[in-house]
Formats: C-alpha cells, sequence, structure tokens
C-alpha cells in the first residue's frame, strides 16, 4: 500500500516550482520583500511621528530639493544602465555590457558622493541655522534614519555591482547573475522614489 | 533582433515616463495647490514611478504571478500599518 502510494508520489510532479530557471531570482524577491517591509516600518514611524508633531519644518525649505532632484533623475538613469547591461549581456555583447554597468556603478558612487556632500552641508551649516539636530528633534532624526539607511543600501549595491562586474569578466557569473543583481539595484532606486516624495516633497 | 530592439526602446519610454514623472511632482509642489490634494497627487505620482519600476526593469510584467504575490505582500503589510495608526494620528 505504502510502496503504491511512493510509486504514484513518483510519477505525478508534485507541483511546479514557482522559478525554474533560476532559485537565485526567488530568493532575491524574498529578501527584498524583507527588506521592503523594514523600509515601510520606517516610512510608516515617519509618518506617524510627524502627524503627531507640534510643529513640523517645511523638508523643501530646509533640505532643499534642487539636488535630490539630480540625485533621484541619477539614480533613475543608473536603473536604465543597468537594464540596458543586461540586455547587453543577454545578446552576447560583453563590451555593451562592460560600458553600461560601469556607468550604473558609476551612477551609485556618484549618488553617494552627492549624499555626503549633502549631509555635510545640512550638518555644517542649514540644521544648526533651523536649530535642528540629529537626536534632538525628530525633523533631522527621521532624515538621517531614512535617508542613511537608504545609502547603506545604495553602498551596498555599488559594491554588489561591482563584484558582478567583475565575476562576469572572470567567466564566472552569467546573465541570470546579472539580473539578480539588477533586481536590488532597482529595487533601490524604487525606494528612493518612495523617500525623495514622503521625506524631501511632502 | 526586432524584439530586442523594441524593449530597448521600451525602457528608453519607461525611462523618459519617470523623469517626466518626476518633473511633475516637483512643479505641482509650487502651485500652492491645498495641501490635502496635493498630499494625494504626491503620494499616487509616487506609487505609479514604483509601481512603473518593479513592472517594466523588475520584469514583474513578464514574470510568474508569484513573484508579483510577494512584492505585493509587504506593500499591503504597510498600508495595513498605516490604516491601524490612523485612530492614533487623527485623534477624535
Amino acid at each position: 500500500m505504502s510502496e503504491a502510494v511512493a510509486v504514484h508520489g513518483a510519477v505525478e510532479p508534485a507541483e511546479t516550482p514557482l522559478t525554474p530557471e533560476s532559485w537565485g531570482k526567488l530568493g532575491m524577491w524574498l529578501f527584498l520583500a524583507g527588506d521592503a517591509m523594514s523600509f515601510g516600518g520606517l516610512i510608516v514611524a515617519y509618518g506617524a511621528l510627524r502627524y503627531h508633531s507640534k510643529s513640523w519644518p517645511v523638508p523643501a525649505e530646509v533640505l532643499g530639493i534642487n539636488l535630490t532632484a539630480l540625485m533621484t533623475f541619477l539614480l533613475i538613469v543608473s536603473s536604465v544602465t543597468m537594464v540596458l547591461a543586461l540586455a547587453g549581456l543577454q545578446e552576447g555583447d560583453k563590451r555593451r555590457f562592460n560600458k553600461f554597468m560601469s556607468f550604473t556603478i558609476l551612477g551609485g558612487a556618484l549618488f553617494l558622493g552627492l549624499q555626503a556632500y549633502e549631509w555635510t552641508h545640512l550638518i555644517g551649516h542649514t540644521l544648526p541655522h533651523y536649530n535642528l539636530a540629529f537626536g534632538k528633534d525628530l525633523f533631522a532624526t527621521t532624515f538621517f534614519v531614512l535617508t542613511g539607511f537608504h545609502g547603506m543600501h545604495v553602498t551596498g549595491g555599488v559594491i554588489y555591482n561591482s563584484s558582478v562586474l567583475a565575476a562576469v569578466n572572470r567567466g564566472r557569473y552569467q546573465a541570470k547573475h546579472v539580473e539578480i543583481a539588477g533586481l536590488y539595484w532597482h529595487f533601490v532606486d524604487l525606494v528612493w522614489i518612495l523617500i525623495f516624495t514622503f521625506v524631501y516633497l511632502l | 533582433m526586432s524584439s530586442t530592439a523594441h524593449s530597448h526602446h521600451n525602457y528608453i519610454k519607461i525611462f523618459i515616463i519617470l523623469s517626466v514623472l518626476t518633473a511633475v511632482e516637483i512643479g505641482i509642489t509650487f502651485l500652492g495647490l491645498p495641501r490635502k490634494l496635493l498630499v494625494s497627487l504626491l503620494v499616487g505620482l509616487a506609487v505609479w514611478k514604483a509601481a512603473l519600476v518593479a513592472l517594466h526593469f523588475m520584469h514583474l510584467k513578464l514574470e510568474k504571478k508569484t513573484l508579483t504575490i510577494i512584492a505585493i505582500v509587504p506593500f499591503v503589510l504597510c498600508v495595513f500599518l498605516s490604516l491601524m495608526l490612523l485612530p492614533d494620528i487623527f485623534p477624535r
């Protein structure tokens, strides 16, 4: 009897796998879903704290949005170069992959440079002028926690993308690995789109 | 070949839409709209842009439904979390 069940089980495949072509892709999506909840928790907490506060500085006034608009544009561009790099590798054009992947990494690094400049300027000049500081009031504290958490993700992405670029050129990684790295990179872009709205524009 | 050229065309199209939406977001903050309208518009535009990135750059449009469901879960949970906090945000 039990043998019959076993044979039956062997003949009938249990279920179709989620992503037979890449378990790595499924793994990355699960990680991103968890990561999205971390960002979501921080953004919702930011909203709750902000609406509870008796006064809240006008973000666009204190933070300025010109530089941030440029940073937003940079991340969107680096997302596009990422998909173009992947498309290049999928078509077997390694030179195109190298070119666009380098642009993607450069875009991320440039974003970090601008964020470092922004933080330095805020900490040294703007925030003291408004009598705000990290750890002193909710506006500055939530700002640095949110943008810092995102900035660490960009840092991780730049390192990740650089490793992928090197691994592809050593012949260890193929297009499917680049696609997984792309998922992470686009997610970082997606989160910045939300942070730009909630922290800078609203 | 034509299909790949087409997909590149799509990526550039999405890029242009994202850039225009970003410009619109910044533009409407200067219009002096009522606060509630401005917040709804900005949140709507941000969700629209995020969906474009997920559907086209992250290929959710072409993937199995399972991945879309995984992607939607944190979004739904965060909306729930916001709704649960609403009584605290706007006390009667």
